[in-house]
């Protein structure tokens, strides 16, 4: 892949829009400093397009400006998908074929997460990105435990349905709660199961970093835009192959 | 009653219909008001005794209203009611006030005994005569609430403006919401920490730390309320203070709020059961006796409606929030709300890739003007649907705010383009209430002009949306899968609402739900409710 820069208008004309806010009475001194600013974030010229008194003390502005930057996409890590993505009916025959009973998926937010929105994405039939939820698919029994479950009632829910995988959503990053209920979810999984019975960790939320899953000791990350089909192919994908012994490498 | 609005309806609805939708909302709220006059909780049982003036906690924080109702209901349990054990156990001098006895009783050196015959008596008078003055109080806080608002004078035009602040730190709340008053806001919303509707008690004193968002507290409450006082003379308006009652303690909230003058509480007569597992009894009984309080307060009560969208979709479960609304109006109106403390919720969730989202919005926020013409309707803005496409979002904000000018909203949260982004920044709230301005100031009276064709489709939508409302109160109304038990609990508990079941007999805080004995007294109850 080649090197490429930002595209406002023209090819090779690297601008770039930018907003922001400077604690700073409105002036022909603070415009300049807002120019000072794009200019050492590498934007080179840097045009203030609107200036705006904000409150007491504040400007809020708007910068247009080229940036020098070359970017080389070949050298970018990303977590790209490892499993096929399937249909829904293309989902339920390989859990049919392959397990020959209903796939049990056990989900929830836990901690004192309320957010319900990204595990319902997930799971609700209603589904998300106009792809239907778990809920939709046949061949799977899907248990939504709802917001704020405590991680020993995740476990004690994933035993009594026999659950072969566990899907957790977090929303909020206060203090990085969404890292810190993470790893205490997986170990007391880890504690809970033999390695060989545990179910399939899978965590998600919009601010989870795609990379993290051996650190937080999960099978899966998923971050923001995460669609029901992408969750419920994976899960399909590493429930229906014989499981890997150790992690997948990327 | 006012219930087509006076006039015939823009939309066609035939009044008969409304009735029939009050009707029925009375029809199936009304086994529920039974059965909350029937039982007690923990929380309204603490409520009394913070009415009688008990507040402060032991050294873990675990506040003495808790100590001491823990070790009354151990001694004489709960179905009584704590006050005639308590008022009883200061008369025969176990302590020379309430908060000695909760210290004593906490460290095991009070039994208490359920009263009987003169002693009884004079243990009424005794409850009677404290918590008297917790209500004088909340009374004393209305009028000087109305007093400043003659005085600095009230918000300059309809609908309010409300914004949120968030930061965990009361003292960084207060100057944001000062700020945030400056730039306009006409409400400020005080965001609770995340979990606290689950914590069966209420924390104590100023608090600096929460999860995305900050304790309510009998001190948080009166630090920004004393703050907003100060900005509200700045200003020459008063400017309002929200918070949140629904919870395990919805009571106690509802009364720390009247004593400490909020104006505004969220209180809905479901969320607690649907979005907090909460146990359906608990709850309404609850509710009850913190809409009371409110009543008394001179609160207006927010309803929660906006969050069957948030997980349902909103063109099918539109009908599911003008059943809420309807539900929501006859238990406040039960409780001794009145219209204009009404701010029955709803919100605009419609996807909007979807054809004709817009003329769907309008037709469901004419529909709730039209069937609650005297309440102020809390109109809340794009959650669902914002992505992160900040520029989208804003355009999304403007007809949000569009349709709350055209259906005369009378409370309006202002959206943030970077809702599911980041919690606002200074410029997200200063560009949201540009947005909010340029609408207000383009077409804030576009309703004057505005008329839907009545065979049209909006009208069409508005009716369509009443007729499925009507359905399921019907259907709620016949549902007798649990013998014996008001039909509004079986419908919760088959998943009528928001598709989540919960049943009757499960969800949290139901240990602290007790069926009243014959000589149950509370004197709170009995002041509020106007008897004796």
């Amino acid at each position: 892949m080649s090197l490429i820069r930002p595209y406002g208008d023209t090819t090779g004309d690297g601008m770039v829009q930018l907003s922001f806010t400077l604690p700073i009475q409105h002036s022909k001194v603070a415009e300049g400093a807002a120019v000072q600013l794009a200019n050492k974030m590498g934007m080179d010229p840097a045009l203030v397009v609107h200036a705006k008194p904000m409150g007491e003390g504040f400007t809020f502005f708007v910068v247009y400006g080229r940036v020098n930057h070359l970017v080389d996409p070949s050298t970018v890590e990303v977590v790209e998908r490892d499993y096929p993505l399937l249909t829904p009916k293309e989902a339920n025959a390989a859990i049919k074929r392959s397990l020959r009973r209903r796939l049990v998926v056990v989900g929830g937010c836990i901690g004192t997460d309320a957010h319900t929105v990204g595990i319902d994405a997930i799971l609700n039939i209603k589904g998300f990105a106009g792809e239907k939820g778990l809920e939709y698919y046949r061949e799977l029994k899907v248990v939504n435990l709802g917001a704020q479950v405590s991680v020993p009632q995740l476990v004690e829910a994933a035993r009594e349905e026999k659950a072969d995988a566990v899907l957790v959503s977090q929303v909020v990053t206060q203090r990085d709660a969404h890292l810190l209920n993470t790893r205490e979810m997986s170990a007391a999984f880890r504690e809970a199961y033999p390695a060989a019975k545990r179910p399939l960790l899978v965590v998600g939320g919009p601010r989870f970093d795609e990379t993290m899953a051996d650190e937080l000791g999960v099978d899966r990350v998923f971050s923001r835009g995460t669609t029901p089909g992408e969750v419920a192919s994976f899960i399909v994908h590493r429930l229906t192959q014989p499981r890997p012994t150790s992690q997948e490498a990327s | 009653m006012a219930a087509t609005g006076g006039t015939t309806s823009q939309l066609g609805i035939d009044r008969a219909d409304v009735r029939r939708a009050r009707t029925l909302a009375r029809e199936v709220g009304k086994p529920i008001v039974d059965l909350a006059q029937r039982h007690t909780t923990v929380s309204v049982e603490r409520a009394t005794l913070r009415l009688a003036g008990l507040g402060g906690a032991d050294p873990d924080g675990t506040p003495w209203v808790n100590r001491l109702a823990d070790v009354v209901r151990a001694d004489t349990g709960l179905e009584h009611g704590v006050s005639l054990p308590v008022w009883d156990a200061l008369l025969r001098g176990e302590a020379e006030d309430l908060l000695t006895l909760a210290q004593k009783a906490a460290a095991g050196s009070v039994t208490f005994r359920l009263p009987e015959g003169r002693d009884a008596t004079r243990a009424r008078t005794a409850a009677r005569r404290a918590v008297a003055a917790g209500v004088r109080t909340i009374d004393r806080q209305r009028t000087a609430r109305e007093r400043m608002i003659a005085k600095v004078g009230d918000a300059p035009s309809k609908p309010w403006i409300y914004l949120i602040v968030a930061t965990g730190d009361i003292h960084e709340d207060i100057p944001q919401a000062q700020a945030a008053a400056r730039e306009g806001a006409d409400v400020i919303a005080v965001i609770r920490s995340t979990g606290q509707s689950l914590l069966d008690f209420v924390p104590e004193g100023a608090t600096r730390e929460g999860f995305a968002g900050t304790y309510a507290t009998q001190e948080n409450f009166r630090l920004m309320r004393a703050a907003l006082d100060e900005t509200s003379r700045e200003l020459g308006r008063y400017v309002r203070l929200t918070n949140y009652a629904s919870g395990l303690c919805m009571p106690e909230i509802a009364t720390l709020a009247g004593l400490e003058r909020l104006d505004m509480m969220l209180n809905d007569s479901m969320y607690g059961i649907l979005f907090r597992d909460i146990n359906p009894i608990r709850t309404f009984v609850d509710q009850r006796f913190s809409r009371q309080i409110h009543a008394r307060a001179g609160i207006i009560i927010n309803t929660g409606e906006d969050n069957y969208l948030t997980t349902a979709d909103a063109i099918e479960a539109a009908h599911t929030v003008t059943t809420s609304q309807l539900l929501n109006e006859y238990f406040a109106k039960e409780a001794g709300l009145e219209d204009w403390q009404l701010g029955l919720g709803h919100a605009f969730e419609i996807d909007p890739d979807v054809p004709d989202s817009f003329r769907l919005e309008l037709a469901h926020a004419m529909l709730a003007r039209e069937l609650f013409p005297d309440a102020p309707l809390k109109w809340m803005p794009p959650t669902r649907h914002m992505t992160g496409d900040i520029f989208k979002g804003y355009l999304l904000d403007g007809f949000f705010n569009l349709v709350g000018a055209l259906t005369g909203q009378g409370i309006l949260l202002v959206g943030m383009m970077t809702e599911a982004v980041v919690t606002p920044w200074i410029s997200d709230r200063d560009l949201a209430l540009q947005n909010v301005r340029y609408v207000m100031n383009a077409a804030g009276r576009l309703h004057e002009d505005f008329r839907p064709a009545p065979d049209g489709f909006i009208a069409g939508r508005a009716r369509e949306v009443l007729g499925e409302a009507i359905g399921l109160l019907e259907e709620i109304k016949a549902d007798r899968s649990v013998p014996g038990e008001p039909p509004l609990l079986s419908a919760i508990a088959d998943g009528t609402f928001g598709l989540m079941k919960r049943p009757a007999d499960k969800g949290k805080g139901l240990d602290g739900v007790a069926p009243k004995a014959p000589d149950y007294y509370n004197p709170a109850t009995e002041i509020l409710e106007g008897r004796a």
